[in-house]
């Protein structure tokens, strides 16, 4: 009998499989959020404070009496969509900037991947935390101080893809016929140079949901009483008694991470030959 | 070109990019709401007109915003970061008091990392696809996915609360603390004071957050190694090295392992920075009294001038770690020189 798809994609990299596996769970958390969370993710109820996980409150409750489980679920309405969109954005303008920078070249060229050098020069949740903390805590504010740090990586990528590619005869052709140079760029090269920019995204999602969670944890992402994984962490801190409050959520940003990873993984070894012989 | 040459080029690089850190740390300042004197001076200076007089005159706030900058980076030249608001101490003098701490931090997490990493990163690369490799991937991939503010809390939990085998917080315990510091480096210190029991004392509480710091810097070097490890592998001079009849463990660790360490080298640097990072995030659940901690608590308290004096201190260590990462990647492969 032939084997089907999944399972040998399954033999081949278990760990595709777990982690498509774990992300699909979590999507489809985050979208019936309402119908699987046994209660609303700001329900207070006081004299249930600090209650350890039972069969009526399963992951406990928090210093306010709220469901920690209810909130984790309601959690990935937060940071999955966050990372998402900080990766989304990211990969646009930096594509845009590099696909720029790598096409004009020179001093246009220098000029653009000096400031793209300077970003980087910062490791990237010290930049998001002086960001985030001179605009003020909120989840747009959040994403833009992680964006501004994240996209230097992709434009430095696109750079180097537009630059090999931009030497390619059927750009020369284009170029020939006398096509715009906005046409040559967008219709010509960038084209050709998607994919690593996308197995790099699909990389970095998980990095930037653990960057995300990261300043909620620090409280200059998220702020309270938002039910986002990083906040949720930080209020079980040195009350280790009460371990749930921060264990549970931080399991959370953990298996999506993890999962993210794990698909970007296979991601990446499919797309590059070299790596795909290896291994 | 020459090493030298390469080597100052690429210190020319460094330092024009440290300056534009320096701008960068500067729009940042000024993009906070409100008056930036109440960010810089905090509320209750701003009621003394005769320090927010002294104040305006220093940075010279009354001017226009590119002849602030050069008198911002006259200042900063000089050594002068301003002054924290929480401290109320010139940043400068915090910066000297907290980075000793992080550094040998970050060095001993770099040192476990490295040790784990490479350890992880053959064994995976010798043994592909089989169970082990499998095994050892999902130990780095979960140490990259792991959140180190919680993995941090969680051993916390673990080792001192559940089980009472790790020091709680801080450089020293209380027993300690009437040991005056020189250098500020508590090994270098404690050593040539003949103080080993300080010595060990100071290690018994760096281990825990090390190793949590090293957690993900581990997992993306055993990745690393394992990928350049195979990638070597399958070159024609090991199967060369294979067919002289020579054994398997010098194959991998004469012939293989020391050209495999080549790109691992360029990813230590870039992971430098991930452990920087982490520290802010480490370092605040450990009580640990470091750059990172010092960030962290200017952060939250909004105290500018210190989170900029800590931000540009960071870049800085970070760029010069980067730098001796390429000028010694530089010596390795000449190839990288041009």
């Amino acid at each position: 009998m032939k084997q089907s798809g999944i399972y040998k994609l399954a033999k081949k990299n278990p760990l595709a499989v777990i982690g498509i596996v774990t992300c699909v769970i979590w999507l489809i958390a985050a979208i019936i959020a309402p119908l699987i969370a046994p209660y609303g993710p700001f329900t207070q109820d006081l004299p249930m404070r600090y209650d350890s996980p039972s069969t009526e409150h399963i992951m406990g409750t928090d210093h306010l009496g709220r469901d920690v489980f209810s909130r984790v679920i309601w959690g990935a309405r937060i940071s999955i969509p966050a990372g998402v969109i900080v990766i989304v954005i990211s990969t646009l303008f930096g594509g845009l900037y590099g696909a720029i920078a790598g096409y004009m070249g020179k001093l246009t060229d220098e000029a653009m991947m000096r400031v793209a050098d300077v970003v980087m020069s910062f490791p990237p949740i010290i930049l998001a935390m002086a960001i985030a903390a001179a605009l003020g805590p909120s989840i747009m504010n959040a994403v833009f101080a992680i964006v501004i740090v994240w996209w230097p990586r992709y434009a430095r990528m696109m750079r180097g893809l537009v630059l090999s590619t931009k030497e390619a005869e059927y750009v020369s052709s284009a170029v020939a016929l006398g096509e715009k140079k906005a046409y040559v760029l967008l219709k010509t090269i960038v084209p050709n140079c998607v994919a690593p920019l996308l197995v790099m995204a699909s990389v970095d999602l998980g990095n930037a949901i653990l960057i995300f969670s990261g300043l909620g944890f620090l409280g200059l992402g998220v702020a309270p009483p938002a039910a986002e994984w990083g906040v949720m962490v930080a209020q079980g801190v040195a009350i280790f008694q009460y371990w749930w409050i921060s264990f549970f959520p931080g399991v959370a940003i953990l298996t999506v991470a993890m999962g993210f990873n794990f698909i970007g993984d296979a991601f990446r070894d499919m797309l590059d030959p070299r790596l795909r012989r290896q291994i | 070109m020459g090493l030298f040459q390469y080597t100052v080029r690429r210190i020319l690089f460094l330092i024009m990019v440290l300056i534009g850190v320096t701008i960068a740390a500067f729009i940042i300042s000024n993009t906070v709401p409100g008056d930036p004197l109440v960010a810089n001076l905090g509320q209750t200076a701003m009621s003394d007109p005769e320090i927010v007089e002294r104040y305006e005159r220093r940075w010279g706030l009354d001017r226009s915003l590119p002849e602030q900058y050069l008198i911002y980076m006259s200042n900063l030249l000089q050594g002068d970061m301003g002054t924290s608001i929480r401290s109320q101490r010139p940043v400068i003098d915090d910066l000297k008091q907290y980075f000793p701490a992080t550094f040998e931090l970050a060095t001993l997490a770099t040192l476990l990392s490295i040790i784990f990493g490479l350890i992880f990163g053959i064994i995976s690369a010798v043994k592909r696809n089989k169970l082990i490799d499998h095994f050892v991937r999902a130990i780095s991939v979960t140490g990259i996915s792991m959140p180190a503010f919680w993995l941090a809390l969680m051993s916390l939990y673990l080792f001192y609360f559940l089980l009472d085998i790790a020091p709680g917080s801080g450089r020293l315990s209380a027993d300690f603390s009437g040991f005056s510091l020189q250098t500020g480096f508590l090994i270098i210190d404690s050593i040539s004071a003949g103080r080993f029991d300080i010595l060990k004392n100071a290690l018994y509480h760096m281990i825990l957050p090390a190793l949590v710091l090293a957690g993900a810097t581990m997992g993306i070097i055993t990745r690393t190694v394992r990928s350049s490890l195979l990638d070597v592998m399958s070159q024609d001079y090991l199967r060369t090295a294979r067919a002289k009849g020579l054994n398997e463990t010098v194959v991998i660790m004469k012939h293989a392992l020391l050209n495999a360490l080549i790109p691992t080298l360029t990813i230590f640097g870039l992971s430098y920075g991930n452990l920087l990072g982490g520290t802010v995030l480490v370092e605040s659940i450990f009580d640990y009294p470091g750059l990172g901690w010092y960030a962290y608590i200017s952060a939250t308290t909004l105290d500018f001038p210190a989170i900029m004096g800590a931000t540009i201190l960071i870049a800085l260590v970070y760029s010069v770690m980067n730098l001796l990462v390429d000028v010694t990647y530089g010596i390795i492969d000449p190839r990288v020189r041009y």
